[in-house]
């Protein structure tokens, strides 16, 4: 395919967070330490930065307070929340303001502590807030992450025969990437018996079908192109984004596909590539059956044939078509705030710097993307992808 | 029982009260769906318009109550393990519900329901389903 790419806007820095326990910091330090690491290793300032992308895992749910605390003299703000993939669309909008000279230097964060809160993310009810529009019809049923999951797993296996055995091929490449993280909350690497006989959570979700529950937190620092080629860093831009909110379409959705059904494509046509074209992806692994249906609905494989795509350890670096997830993922590595987005991006850049872990990384890489879920799968879930390209 | 649920539908009631005639409906073992007067279509969870043609006349119907199960899991860890399912109403919509008198290891995708209600300590009724 040829299109002509934009050349608008590049990530220079990138920070993840070394903790994943955090009990004696604050949530706003954690996002502080992070954005001054991003900054330091994009070469920057907090004085350089004059825009800021976050989400509502920040204290206070908007930006502001951070921006104060900070001291941060800004010209563009902004603080869009579509849960886990806010980072993503961040991005996409931060491309944006800097192609149109609103911003020059954007700082995007994300950071959260539910492992020292003790927070039970996929088998407690989230509280929906009441005047949400789906309340009355849904929180008396006390439905939580991991049965909205459970049933999308359920409902992947009736409908094309996948196996609990091919989705434990998920578990087991994250766990064989992250062996190799010294900071990877689990670095032991695991079996797909040992997935398999793991405690059933939701049936047939069980335990290693579900991601980490971690603290800590990641930046990045995405900048106009004279900025970036001012700077030491390899040059990585981004090239295509997109974004929706994927509902239940008043009752008639398939829980078969993802939201990577839309938001995928639109990032693909802006970047002129297809699935496969990529030799490295960070797909959003919040749980092994997330991964399976993305990597289906962003054309990686026909629809129905994922459970064949992941099997035998081909998502492993060097053992398939594409590496998945190479720091471990959120299932083996992190997901502070329960929220993957940033450590999405931060891995397909380290996979473009050449800078990933030596055991996994992708020789020659110079196109990866990064995508996930936000929000609660059912009634307000959104998706995003970003199309990433070394130059 | 951990009764947090029950508190928060009784506040998600009351931050709807264009829905009270749904609720008082529920006291009398009817469950309304919501009829496109327009495209015909029955929408869930209501609107008080069509969101697939904008219609804003809506007629609401009794439901046959019957309806098949398309997906099913149970919080196992939960102090008391309940079935959380979506449900295909025999009207067309998926519809997140609880499965009682059930075990979910006995249903199958495909299954036939039917309409029940479980009393809620609030006073409100609650639509679930039950095998056929």
């Amino acid at each position: 395919m040829s299109v002509k790419r934009k050349d608008q806007a590049y990530i220079a820095g990138i920070f993840e967070h070394p903790t994943r326990h955090a009990p004696d910091t604050s949530l706003v330090q954690l996002h502080a330490e992070c954005a001054l690491g991003a900054l330091k290793d994009a070469g920057l300032t907090a004085s350089d930065v004059d825009g800021f992308f976050g989400a509502r895992d920040i204290p206070g749910s908007n930006a502001n307070w951070f921006i104060d605390f900070m001291n941060l003299k800004l010209k563009h703000i902004d603080s869009t929340d579509a849960g886990g993939c806010s980072p993503l669309i961040h991005i996409s909008h931060a491309v944006d303001a800097i192609a149109s000279g609103k911003c020059h230097v954007a700082l995007i964060t994300l950071a959260g502590r539910p492992r020292s809160e003790q927070m039970k993310t996929g088998t407690a009810p989230r509280p929906g807030e009441p005047d949400r529009p789906d309340s009355p019809w849904e929180v008396a049923y006390r439905p939580t992450i991991s049965t909205a999951y459970a049933m999308m797993m359920a409902r992947h296996m009736h409908e094309y025969g996948t196996t609990a055995e091919q989705l434990a091929w998920i578990r087991v490449a994250a766990s064989e990437h992250a062996k190799h993280n010294p900071h990877a909350m689990f670095n032991k690497p695991v079996t797909v018996q040992e997935v398999m006989d793991s405690p059933l959570v939701a049936p047939p979700l069980r335990r290693m079908d579900c991601c980490v529950i971690s603290d800590g937190g990641g930046a990045i620092v995405l900048v106009s192109p004279a900025i970036a080629r001012s700077l030491k860093n390899p040059l990585v831009r981004v090239i295509g984004s997109g974004h929706t909110v994927y509902g239940q379409n008043a009752g008639y959705r398939n829980m078969t596909t993802s939201g990577a059904a839309v938001s995928g494509p639109i990032a693909f046509k802006e970047a002129g590539v297809t699935a496969q074209d990529f030799k490295y992806a960070s797909i959003y692994d919040n749980f092994t059956i997330m991964v399976l249906m993305q990597l289906e609905d962003l054309g990686f494989c026909k629809k129905g044939e994922g459970g064949k795509f992941v099997s035998d350890g081909k998502l492993i670096s060097g053992q398939g078509p594409v590496a998945v997830n190479t720091d471990g993922g959120g299932l083996c590595n992190n997901h502070p705030s329960n929220r993957g987005g940033i450590t999405k991006l931060i891995e397909a850049t380290r996979q473009l710097r050449g800078t990933a872990h030596p055991a996994v990384q992708v020789k020659n890489c110079d196109l990866a993307m990064a995508c996930g879920p936000g929000g609660f799968i059912g009634t307000g879930y959104a998706h995003a992808t970003v199309v990433l390209e070394r130059v | 029982m951990n009764n947090e649920h029950i508190t928060l539908h009784t506040q998600a009631l009351a931050a709807h009260p264009y829905f009270n005639f749904f609720w008082d409906a529920t006291k009398q073992g009817v469950l309304l769906l919501p009829h496109c007067s327009s495209c015909h279509k029955v929408h869930w969870y209501p609107r008080s318009f069509c969101p697939f043609c904008y219609e804003t006349k809506l007629d609401w119907r009794p439901s046959s109550g019957d309806a098949t199960l398309y997906a099913a899991t149970a919080l196992t860890k939960a102090s008391e393990p309940y079935i959380v399912a979506y449900v295909e109403l025999a009207e067309g919509p998926l519809m997140l519900t609880n499965i009682v008198n059930a075990s979910v290891n006995n249903l199958k995708i495909g299954d036939a329901l039917k309409l029940s209600f479980t009393a809620l300590d609030s006073g409100q009724q609650l639509p679930v389903f039950t095998p056929a």
